[in-house]
């Protein structure tokens, strides 16, 4: 592995000696396989309940009336079953998968306790189902990204616990002493997110706080988990699968180690609207630490241009690095929109618009959820030693997730900003703002399309590739076991 | 960094500080708030705390996802000084005198001092002096403080009483959707506090003062289009109830107009959820004068700014009011 330093170094933890010898890699996948594939596969089932409800909500601005009479269906209930199944459902499960093996193969160990971390994995699962439960049937709890009611987030911490458990397990018995820079970001992701769930469903559900605090709170949880944590995993598997799948160094350790402190510094301050009703000081540095994120951006930019060397066409050559070159876009542009936004004045026409819906859009999907299928399309083929069933299916959805997802986020992003001019002239009536923003909404709704798409082919080409690994495995058993003994071997 | 510990170090200093900074710090500030008085005159407590069935409301706004179209935040952008003739004095012609002058300094500094009626008709209004009738009204309106002063000093002159009043601005209050700027105090008593990220529709922090009328709110609920032309909000006619009229009509269902009506035999009555949900809606407004939201209210509308204030019923200013009247 080339973005390895190499192992007959001298460990500078000094405890080099002791290190019992590397693992190979075919056997870290072996302990990888049964987890990974359950929390791959329940992840891609999440993704089209995501993809219905998206587009339940999206038809809902061709006609209102449409699904207006079954009280589970209505605009308020789906559009955040849709991106909690995304983000709890497939990004955060998906990522937790990537982590474990990522945090495997860099410390060149088995993944520790495999069962339970399938077991947090059910847990997990059934937390999500609890949640959009909850959600469908009116026990969303109010605040964005954390609608899940509290009998779900129990479920639902609990699975995290148990297969971040294993994660840091492993990351403790690594038995290569020397850290890739990966490992810092995904060591940090899996102990930030107990923290600030535990904190927000205690604050704002279990010992409620009074007021606008409660607001604060919930805007605290979105941008730790939105910006940090999928920020720190995201990352994570950029300076991985970069280096690793263009046969280079990283550029640079130290551009690496500031990408780390300004995310997890700054990035963990931002998050309050510049508009919010709370005491000027929160927004104000909350934006400070926002537009300081951009430090977070270059820093990225330039490490991976190192690494490439220039040659960004290098992105193209493998099918993963596809889908992880159009997330690290995703991650630069988005990064810049929120700075952008950060500003009283820009914020003055954003806010409230589909704007920032498709700026947040842009860094949860077209980042991390991009990377994610990039790292998922090169990490199963390892697990399961067979190629995709349809090598060309990966590269169809990569282009139906790409024009998707731009499809998406160019009219809302557009649309926001003619809508946010639009509010601010008091004598354009706000019928007519609403009313001029449903062509945007409209074409957005073809980019919903596609990534639903995207999502079928996907979940097709992982199933195809399980279920044929999985049959073939049952048929040998099969014939092995019902194989008649032939008498010559019976003799003794 | 090839420590583990070092890791979870510099992670657990980062997320503390967020977290003393972004849950403890409000918690502290805000968190603690309590009951403020009302600035200016007849001074109120407020908030005062949502009657029970608007409490319940909130819930239903809550539980179907209201908020992810609507906003609850108002923001002004500043704030402007009117300046007000309280009482015209004994001296008349001094105090149209002064009024002329000052109308003409607006010709001369439009940026700095504006009249809120135009030149002419303060002229011609002066000629005849029904410039003064009416009192107390705002005749004035400036930018700087040093401006507004000055033109307050030069009215009290003349024997005639003058005021400033502060006036906030933006974009949200000229759509008519509040008087100042949303602040803190106005959740004291919410929970779960949903301020809203989306303008999907219009913002609601008070539309219980610009449609007070709750029956208004449930025809809304169950056919937007009907209530306002051109809206794309869903309906909600899953808070009701369409049901075959029993011996006699109910005094709750719906009256609609002609062309919209129910076959004949049936009526659309609200739901207790819908219901409700209109009482938090007209429960909703958030605008008294707040020591950190100053702004004085013409004198006509200061009666009722109370939050609490029971809606007047009947008001009428939609053009379905009529046909809002109980049944027959």
């Amino acid at each position: 592995m080339s973005v390895m330093s190499s192992p007959s170094q001298p460990s500078p933890a000094g405890t080099g000696g002791l290190v019992p010898a590397p693992i190979r890699p075919a056997a870290i996948d072996l302990s990888c396989r049964l987890p990974l594939v359950v929390l791959f596969l329940s992840a891609g089932m999440w993704l089209l309940a995501a993809s219905a409800f998206g587009l339940i909500a999206s038809i809902k601005f061709h006609a209102p009336g449409f699904l207006a009479d079954c009280a589970w269906l209505t605009y308020g209930r789906v559009r955040p079953a849709g991106s909690d199944a995304l983000l709890y459902g497939f990004s955060m499960q998906a990522g937790l998968g990537v982590a474990l093996w990522m945090l495997a193969r860099l410390g060149r160990t088995t993944l520790a306790a495999p069962w339970l971390v399938i077991d947090g994995a059910l847990c997990w699962n059934l937390g999500v189902a609890a949640g959009l439960f909850g959600i469908l049937t009116g026990g969303s709890t109010g605040f964005e990204n954390l609608e899940m009611p509290a009998y779900a987030a129990v479920l639902i911490f609990l699975g995290y616990l148990m297969i971040a458990v294993w994660g840091a397990i492993t990351f403790h018995r690594r038995r290569e002493r020397q850290l890739f820079v990966s490992q810092w970001f995904l060591f940090a992701a899996l102990f930030w997110f107990p923290w600030i769930y535990s904190t927000a469903n205690l604050l704002l559900l279990g010992f409620r706080v009074r007021g606008m605090a409660q607001a604060v709170i919930a805007w605290w949880y979105s941008d730790n988990l939105l910006v940090v944590w999928l920020g720190l995993v995201g990352l994570a598997a950029i300076f991985y699968f970069v280096p690793k799948l263009t046969s280079r160094e990283l550029h640079s350790r130290y551009l690496a180690l500031l990408t780390f402190w300004m995310l997890i510094l700054f990035g963990s301050w931002g998050g309050i609207p510049a508009s919010a009703p709370v005491p000027a000081w929160i927004p104000v540095l909350s934006a400070v630490a926002t537009v300081l994120g951009v430090v977070t951006i270059i820093a990225v930019a330039l490490n991976v241009r190192g690494t490439l060397q220039g040659k960004c066409s290098k992105l193209m050559g493998h099918p993963s690095l596809q889908f992880i070159g159009f997330g690290l876009i995703a991650f630069i542009v988005s990064g810049a929109a929120s700075a952008a936004t950060a500003f009283a004045g820009v914020n003055q026409i954003t806010q409230f618009t589909w704007f920032t819906v498709a700026r947040d859009f842009l860094n949860s999907y077209g980042f991390f959820s991009m990377v994610i299928f990039g790292a998922i399309y090169y990490i199963v083929p390892q697990l399961i030693g067979l190629e995709f069933p349809s090598s060309k299916l990966v590269r169809v959805h990569f282009w139906t997730a790409a024009t998707g997802t731009l499809l998406f986020v160019v009219p809302l992003a557009v649309g926001g900003i003619a809508q946010g001019l639009k509010l601010q002239q008091a004598n354009i009536p706000f019928t007519d703002v609403a009313r001029g923003t449903l062509p945007f909404l409209r074409a957005s709704t073809l980019g919903d399309l596609l990534i639903g798409l995207g999502h079928l082919m996907f979940l097709a080409n992982l199933g195809g590739l399980v279920i044929g690994f999985y049959q073939a495995r049952a048929v040998s058993a099969w014939v092995e076991a019902t194989t008649e003994i032939k008498p010559a071997e019976a003799r003794p | 960094m090839n420590y583990g510990p070092l890791i979870f170090l510099a992670a657990f200093f980062a997320l503390a500080s967020s977290w003393c900074g972004f849950v403890l710090t409000p918690q502290l500030q805000i968190g603690r708030l309590q009951q403020t008085n009302t600035a200016g005159s007849g001074a109120t407590t407020y908030p005062v705390a949502r009657p029970g069935f608007a409490h319940q409301g909130l819930e239903v706004y809550r539980a179907n996802g209201c908020a992810y179209c609507h906003s609850q935040q108002v923001g002004q952008t500043g704030t402007l000084l009117d300046i007000a003739l309280t009482d015209a004095g004994t001296n008349q012609a001094a105090t149209i005198a002064a009024l002329l002058k000052l109308a003409e300094a607006s010709t001369n500094q439009p940026a700095v001092i504006a009249a809120l009626a135009p030149l002419e008709a303060i002229r011609a209004n002066a000629s005849d002096a029904t410039l003064l009738n009416g009192l107390p009204k705002a005749l004035f309106r400036s930018s700087t403080r040093a401006a507004a002063n000055a033109a307050v000093k030069a009215l009290n002159a003349t024997s005639a009483k003058a005021q400033l009043w502060i006036v906030p601005v933006g974009p949200d209050l000229a759509r008519g959707w509040g008087r100042r700027r949303t602040v803190a105090e106005d959740f004291l008593f919410d929970s779960s506090v949903m301020p809203g990220s989306q303008r999907v529709g219009p913002d609601l922090a008070n539309v219980g003062a610009r449609q007070p009328d709750a029956n208004w709110h449930l025809l809304h609920l169950y056919a937007p289009q009907l209530q306002v032309k051109g809206s794309t909000m869903p309906p909600y006619r899953f808070l009701f109830e369409k049901r075959q009229i029993k011996l006699r009509p109910s005094p709750e269902a719906l009256v609609f107009p002609a062309e919209m009506a129910p076959a004949s035999g049936y009526e659309v009555v609200p739901g207790p959820a819908a219901k409700a949900l209109a009482a938090y809606l007209v429960n909703l407004r958030a605008d008294a004068p707040l020591f950190n939201a100053p702004m004085t209210l013409p004198a006509a509308a200061a009666t009722s700014n109370a939050t609490n204030a029971p809606a007047a019923q009947g008001m009428t200013s939609t053009n379905a009011d009529t046909a809002n009247a109980p049944a027959k």
